[in-house]
């Protein structure tokens, strides 16, 4: 790699510092969240720097996607408000607490990393990698040996789509009139992309990098687009079949998975012998889906309603 | 890695910084979200220095950034409507100036 690693990671980091800097302190809120946006893509490369090519997939469709539209959409609700703003900040004379206090806390922490126990589990992963079912470690872990977090972690996205719908109904309409005829065309051109890519993703998953979290997040932007483009989610009530229970399905499987092993006699989450490849597979697929509508049931903000579809109709 | 570890202590900064001093709610979860891919990056650098690479905090971090945009969308959602009350407050003011939400 030598010197020319060297540079790109430094011109990399001051990238990312400047971008930071633009993202928190830029006077114009729809600067700081486009260099909030291009920050997440450009962390995206750093991951692969750093070999970390799930979490660069993870990054560039769930954090820069997914919460770019989410950003933007909100500031499509906020505009025009931060005109008669009085000052950005807290008065400089702040600074004397905040650096002193952030400076401790970032020692603190640096010192608790330091401590950790030195190799890390990597022996032991790879160890017990031909046990799990799945080539790719990281899936391993993800679904398998600590399969545990992304119960919770599925938990948490199907909470915070409750929270959301239960502080009232969508805005109504839910997108801004469509300035160009050519977006519900592309739309539904490019749909049928997002689906093959968000299955590639997912299958991929078993001895690559990929999975159920990028593969949903795809699946998730591709309904956005299709929302952005004039269609109408179906996922209001029962009256349009059950596709709200997919939001819950991911949950419910993995609950399942879980539950299932203690009612026979072993341990939580432990699959039965032999079974972990096909079922980690249906799992993802499960997961996948519900992660995909999840993001797009956070994208709507707000319980959608009938009025909502007509309004945003054309 | 030096690099990536100072770069993990500049944005820890900056992202704290941003999220304890703005006035702006939106500001603040930018910084916030500025603040957690720090933490991030301190994880997949202890990752990457390890030997073999270790899977399990890259395993953490995606979780972790699942979560993260969970709190996001949540937090927007009730920045959005706070913004709304605020907007209507003005309105029923004759446009005093009032609150720092939006």
């Amino acid at each position: 790699m030598g010197t020319a690693g060297v540079m790109f990671d430094g011109l990399l980091a001051l990238a990312l510092v400047w971008l930071a800097w633009q993202a928190t302190r830029a006077a114009d809120l729809f600067h700081a969240v486009v260099s909030f946006i291009v920050f997440g893509l450009l962390m995206a490369l750093a991951w692969v720097r750093l070999e970390a090519p799930d979490i660069a997939l993870a990054e560039a469709a769930i954090g820069a996607g997914a919460t770019g539209a989410l950003l933007l959409s909100a500031l499509d609700r906020l505009a025009t408000r931060d005109g008669r703003r009085r000052a950005l900040y807290e008065p400089a004379t702040a600074w004397g607490f905040w650096i002193p206090a952030g400076g401790a806390l970032l020692g603190g922490l640096t010192l608790a990393a330091w401590q950790l126990p030195a190799p890390g589990l990597g022996d032991e992963v790879l160890a017990a990698l031909k046990l799990s079912g799945v080539d790719h470690p990281v899936t391993a872990v993800l679904l398998n040996f600590r399969a545990l977090d992304t119960l919770l972690e599925i938990g948490v996205l199907l909470l915070a789509a409750v929270t959301i719908w239960s502080l009232g109904p969508a805005p109504s309409p839910l997108v801004p009139a469509m300035p160009s005829p050519a977006l519900p065309a592309l739309g539904r051109l490019l749909f049928p992309v997002f689906v093959l890519v968000s299955g590639y993703l997912l299958w991929r998953g078993s001895h690559a990098p990929g999975g159920a979290f990028p593969a949903g997040a795809v699946l998730g932007a591709g309904a956005i687009l299709m929302l952005l483009a004039g269609a109408r989610p179906w996922i209001r009530s029962s009256e349009h079949g059950p596709w709200r229970w997919i939001l819950s399905l991911g949950l419910a499987m993995l609950l399942a998975a879980a539950v299932s092993g203690t009612l026979a006699g072993q341990a939580f989450f432990q699959y039965p012998p032999g079974t972990a490849g096909p079922l980690i597979l249906l799992l993802e697929v499960a997961a996948g889906l519900s992660i995909a509508l999840l993001l797009f049931a956070l994208y709507l903000r707000g319980e959608p309603c009938e009025h909502g579809y007509r309004e945003s109709g054309r | 890695m030096t690099v990536y570890l100072s770069l993990a202590g500049v944005l820890f900064l900056i992202g704290l910084h941003g999220f304890f001093t703005a006035r702006n709610l939106l500001r603040r979860l930018l910084a916030l979200n500025v603040l957690t891919t720090a933490v991030f990056l301190l994880f997949v650098v202890m990752a990457r220095l390890a030997d073999p690479l270790d899977p399990v905090p890259h395993a953490i971090v995606l979780t972790g950034i699942v979560v993260t945009v969970s709190t996001t969308a949540v937090a927007l959602a009730l920045v959005v409507r706070i913004a709304g009350r605020v907007r209507d407050d003005d309105a029923d003011a004759g446009g005093g100036s009032r609150g720092d939400a939006g």
